[in-house]
């Protein structure tokens, strides 16, 4: 499918969006589910982009900046496949490749977040100069140039697609061959454990592992929805947390072995 | 002490509102800095009015700063009481202020890593995505407006907490509370993190047929033996609904069997696998294309 110069111009903007906020991680316009939807609305293919951008979503649960370490790549991932899944205009049945393109994609945004922070120190040196002649001006300007730098990071790839076209993007989505797409569907299915693995990795202790077990349990039950689930979770935190102060406190008040025969003994 | 210089609210909201950049100028050496310094300029700008006074202030916030960038906000109001009173001419020396930020960064950044980025954006994004999936432009909207009232309402009182609360708010948060939100947090995330991981970790063994026994005359529909036309179908249906199976043979596959055990077992252990691997310090990035590589040959040889 071919675009038109506003429908372009408005996928660049999308993109230069969601790049900014691949660093601001405030608005999260660089959510697959937001990003691709966003990319569907400007082009006219909503539907496929939302559901390419709800899959992306699974993917990407687990993925975020920590201290200073770089998640891979959602803003990339997101823009660059809706922006090809659109370009190759088999709709909802081109979801599954987009998927498996969006990956190598994210590896590929990584890269350039990490070009694009270490050019953001030699920002920083530059309002170190401005900082010493108090000047507020100059800090702005340079954080607003910081920030842009950081929308082209991902509205210049997006660009770059753009100019390509949706021949090339076509021939080459329809030379992979099914038992590759379909190989690399599977495979997307259990992607989206390695960002569960992530966030258990950083959240488990022996203490909550229980919780783990219990929710691994009930989710068996289909009835039990998502957000039924978390009240579940909620109510057992709290009631937890309640229990384990009360323990607290009783065991600084009674002064008490556990023992009372002892404890007699003891005495005598 | 009449002409004493305080900050308005509306200098508060436009510091909230730029703190919304603080990681655009995220850099490798001394990381959320030139956003913070950019963060506190409308407050700066209030309380100094000298060019020197301007120059040492900026210089003194261009220093290392990295937390959630959520959870800067109550730093960030910590910090305009800090300033505000400096500018009144209370003692707070430049120590003082790096103190407080660097004192606060740190565990408050134990809190907002695991309350937002593991536990309320996995559900959220879940939850959207589970719609998505349907098609429906209810999942990307849901996502974004809650995603975004929740932050913005967070941002804003945790940073009138921390201004009016100024420098006491460290030794608040240093607490209890904090300790039973990160603890509440995890509790939550770890509850629903499995639920995630039985109902979107597709993992499926259906091509492996384990066995395939032909069943009892009357246990399945003869399909032979149905009326013609409209009325065979209903017929089928019915016999289906009573209970019927749709084919001769009764084929079990790997997947019915392990979905005996306990559905999502094999989810669960390509996760655990991940886990270990991580811990390995694997790259994610390796996991995954191992995982897309595994998927295509376990379905070229036909096993999922």
């Amino acid at each position: 499918m071919n675009l038109n110069a506003i429908q372009m111009i408005l996928v660049v903007l999308v993109a230069f969006l969601a790049g900014m906020e691949g660093i601001l991680d405030e608005f999260h316009f660089h959510q697959p589910v937001v990003a691709c939807a966003l990319i569907g609305l400007v082009t006219g293919q909503l539907v496929p982009c939302i559901i390419l951008g709800g899959s992306l979503q699974m993917i990407a649960l687990g993925w975020s900046n920590v201290g200073a370490a770089v998640a891979p790549d959602a803003a990339l991932a997101a823009i660059a496949s809706a922006i090809i899944l659109v370009l190759g205009g088999q709709g909802r049945a081109g979801v599954s490749s987009a998927i498996a393109i969006a990956v190598p994609l994210a590896v590929a945004g990584l890269l350039l977040t990490i070009l694009a922070r270490t050019i953001a120190t030699l920002i920083v040196h530059i309002m170190d100069r401005a900082a010493e002649e108090g000047s507020f001006a100059k800090i702005d300007m340079w954080q607003m140039i910081a920030i842009a730098m950081q929308g082209l990071r991902i509205a210049i790839p997006a660009a770059l697609i753009l100019a390509v076209g949706a021949g090339p993007v076509k021939s080459m989505l329809n030379a992979m061959p099914t038992w590759l797409t379909d190989g690399l569907s599977i495979g997307g299915g259990m992607v989206v454990a390695v960002g569960y693995a992530m966030v258990i990795n950083m959240m488990a202790t022996r203490e909550v592992w229980p919780f783990f077990v219990l929710g691994f349990v009930l989710a068996a039950i289909s009835e039990l929805t998502l957000i039924a689930l978390g009240g579940i979770g909620v109510a057992m935190a709290l009631i937890y947390l309640n229990l384990s102060k009360m323990g607290g406190s009783g065991n600084g008040g009674g002064s008490g072995t556990g023992d009372p025969v002892g404890d007699i003994i003891d005495k005598y | 002490m009449a002409d004493q210089i305080k900050l308005s609210k509306s200098d508060r909201i436009h510091v909230w509102w730029r703190s919304t950049f603080l990681q655009g100028s995220w850099n490798y050496e001394r990381m959320q800095n030139g956003g913070w310094a950019y963060s506190l300029i409308p407050a700066l700008k209030k309380l100094y009015t000298t060019k020197e006074d301007r120059a040492a202030a900026l210089k003194r916030h261009m220093e290392f700063f990295n937390t959630h960038p959520y959870v800067a906000s109550p730093i960030i109001g910590v910090t305009m009481a800090l300033e505000e009173e400096r500018s009144n001419g209370a003692p707070i020396d430049d120590v003082t202020i790096q103190g407080v930020k660097v004192g606060m960064m740190g565990p408050l950044a134990g809190v907002g890593d695991p309350v937002f980025w593991f536990t309320a954006k996995p559900i959220i994004g879940a939850l959207a995505a589970s719609l998505a999936l349907g098609g429906s432009i209810m999942g990307p909207i849901l996502y974004f407006v809650v995603w975004n009232i929740m932050r913005m309402a967070f941002m804003w009182y945790t940073q009138e907490l921390g201004y009016k609360a100024g420098s006491a708010i460290t030794e608040d948060l240093s607490g209890g509370i904090l300790q039973d939100i990160t603890k509440g947090a995890s509790i939550l995330g770890m509850f629903i993190l499995p639920a995630l991981i039985e109902r979107w970790v597709n993992v499926d063994f259906s091509p492996v047929k384990v066995s395939s026994i032909k069943q009892a005359k009357g246990a399945y529909i003869d399909w032979d033996k149905l009326p013609a036309g409209a009325k065979g179908v209903k017929e089928a249906l019915v016999q289906q609904k009573a209970g019927l199976s749709l084919d001769k043979y009764k084929v079990t596959t790997l997947q019915d069997n392990l979905n005996q055990l306990i559905p999502g077992l094999a989810a669960l252990i390509i996760t655990f696998l991940c886990m270990w691997l991580l811990k390995k310090k694997v790259s994610p990035i390796w996991i995954i294309f191992g995982l897309f590589a595994f998927g295509v040959i376990m379905h070229v040889l036909g096993v999922m």
